[in-house]
């Protein structure tokens, strides 16, 4: 075989391979979209979305705490996670030393590197022992440890695209550091950071693992902040390994229903950042 | 003591006697900078440079890519100190008072900025202009649309966005958006306004509307431009000063130093010869 015969050869071969593994990437998506929808779907009723789950035994009942629950718990994780990632990126964007900035945004990684059932361990221990009780505040504040890292990130990478010239600008004007950052530099970025926030949002609202030390579960409504709650992921997982054919259907629907608002929270997020007037680069 | 030096030390009759300058002797000078060495980190950018700026004058500074002089510029509103390793030596004073002793944000109100590259604010061309005002505290029903629009008048573009001053400044030519930076600079009425190679974005026609309105500006202001192009300089200016690897080469009357400049070096430049 001559030389061109081979490169015409591995060229084939190359575009064949990375070729199939594009579309196993997609399929396996498409995949779990269609069997979800296929099983999820199906066991989706009204019900579903407005009572409790019905008791063993019992056909029916829906997981209309689970869905205010895990609503609870994501609130408490933004408002924990939103301010401390925003006003850390603002930091490490603006205000931060090369070196400093630097060990920080390591350190950050590594935050965001910590497996999510030891955040939950560690949450169990602060929070739960001491109140003596299962909570939606705890299951809110392990959210919301996670969300921070992401939320850091995304927040000083969208603050560091604003060029340079805008701030000096405002200097120029006799505008102070903080109004530069406050009513410049922020509000030019601000799309950006709240579709970083909202991916965020999206990829804690699947963790499972730490709320089973935090929230635990509840197969009724939980009154307040302060008691266990049932919440969408652990549902599926308590659904999904119990005995009953009923049990398995309802976990599937809920399935289907938090992938479809994971979903569409990224769809929105990516219509905001698609609307943000771009910036002429100076 | 180097022979830049000496000239640099302008004598009141020989420098400032043209152009009608009246009493714009050194003592009377808008900007006094002595002695002015620059440093990032252990590098030497401006080498003991001394130069008066006179008041409801263009000065030009002109020179090579790298010579300096928009190092020299930011110093002259503080605006090197965005830079953590940027250090100066030596005075630089605004009506004979240190331009370091003061606060930089009341600095900066007197001594505004154009920048090489427009950079209107993401937010509409009124606000762009407002914003000045809102940081320095100036506010009033009546004032406020007063100053936006005799600025915009200023620089020429009222006409043009007067039916849209609440859209995007975004949505302006590259020219109408410098134009808006000289009006949001203006806004906070500086006593100086420093420019950066404003025109260097701009095609020639932008370019004029530019240098027109700097004329017009002077009357009441000082105005210290940057720029890269000779042939502005000699249109726009009172007096040019020519950097040339950090050091102030000569300072003159615009005339004086494009016609007969007194160093070589100038010469060699201006007449193509390098740069």
């Amino acid at each position: 075989m001559n030389h061109t015969a081979r490169k015409k050869i591995s060229n084939v071969v190359m575009f064949a391979l990375t070729g199939i593994c594009t579309l196993v990437t997609v399929g396996i998506l498409f995949f779990i979209l269609g069997y979800l929808v296929w099983n999820g779907a199906r066991a989706l009723s009204w019900s579903f979305f407005t009572q409790l789950p019905a008791p063993v035994g019992e056909v029916g009942g829906g997981m209309a705490n689970a869905i205010l629950g895990s609503a609870k718990v994501l609130l408490v994780a933004t408002l924990i996670g939103v301010p401390i990632g925003f006003l850390g990126g603002v930091y490490l964007s603006e205000y931060g030393g090369v070196g400093f900035s630097f060990i920080v945004r390591y350190m950050t990684d590594l935050l965001n590197g910590v497996p999510s059932i030891v955040i939950g361990i560690v949450v169990y221990g602060f929070i739960v022992l001491r109140q003596h009780h299962f909570s939606t505040i705890a299951g809110g504040v392990a959210l919301g440890i996670m969300m921070i890292p992401i939320a850091v990130r995304s927040t000083e990478e969208f603050l560091h695209a604003i060029p340079q010239s805008l701030r000096e600008a405002g200097m120029a004007l006799g505008a102070a550091k903080w109004q530069v950052v406050a009513t410049i530099v922020v509000p030019a970025a601000i799309r950006g950071i709240m579709t970083g926030m909202l991916l965020d949002l999206a990829r804690v609202a699947g963790e499972t693992a730490p709320l089973l030390f935090t929230a635990l579960n509840n197969q009724f409504w939980s009154p307040g902040w302060t008691h266990p709650t049932a919440t969408l992921p652990v549902m599926i997982f308590a659904y999904a390994i119990s005995p009953y054919e009923d049990w398995h259907r309802q976990a599937w629907a809920a399935g289907f229903v938090l992938l479809t608002l994971v979903l569409s929270v990224n769809l929105v997020a990516r219509l905001v950042l698609a609307k943000s007037q771009p910036i002429h680069r100076g | 003591m180097t022979s830049a030096d000496a000239m640099n030390r302008p004598s009141p009759d020989s420098r400032f006697g043209e152009n009608g300058a009246g009493g714009a002797n050194p003592s009377t000078a808008k900007l006094s900078v002595s002695h002015l060495n620059f440093y990032y980190g252990s590098v030497q950018a401006l080498h003991d440079i001394s130069l008066e700026i006179p008041p409801n004058r263009i000065t030009a500074l002109i020179g090579p890519s790298g010579c300096g002089k928009s190092t020299f510029l930011r110093t002259l509103n503080r605006m090197h100190e965005t830079v953590p390793i940027a250090r100066t030596e030596g005075t630089v004073s605004l009506d004979g008072r240190d331009i370091f002793a003061e606060d930089v944000t009341v600095l900066r109100r007197k001594i505004g900025m154009v920048f090489q590259r427009p950079n209107p604010f993401v937010m509409s061309i009124y606000q762009n202009l407002t914003y000045g005002l809102n940081v320095n505290g100036i506010r009033g029903k009546r004032r406020v649309p007063e100053i936006v629009e005799s600025c915009l008048q200023r620089a020429a573009l009222w006409d043009e966005v007067k039916d849209r001053l609440h859209k995007s400044a975004h949505d302006l030519s590259g020219g109408q958006q410098q134009r808006l930076c000289i009006a949001r600079a203006l806004a906070v009425d500086p006593d100086v306004i420093l420019l950066d190679e404003p025109c260097s974005a701009l095609d020639p026609v932008a370019t004029a509307k530019i240098e027109e309105l700097l004329l017009d500006i002077k009357r009441e202001r000082t105005i210290v431009i940057v720029t890269h192009n000779m042939y502005q300089a000699a249109r726009v200016s009172d007096f040019t000063g020519f950097f040339l690897m950090g050091k102030l080469i000569e300072h003159n009357p615009t005339e004086l130093l494009f016609k007969t400049p007194t160093d070589a070096q100038t010469e060699a430049y201006i007449t193509g010869r390098y740069g």
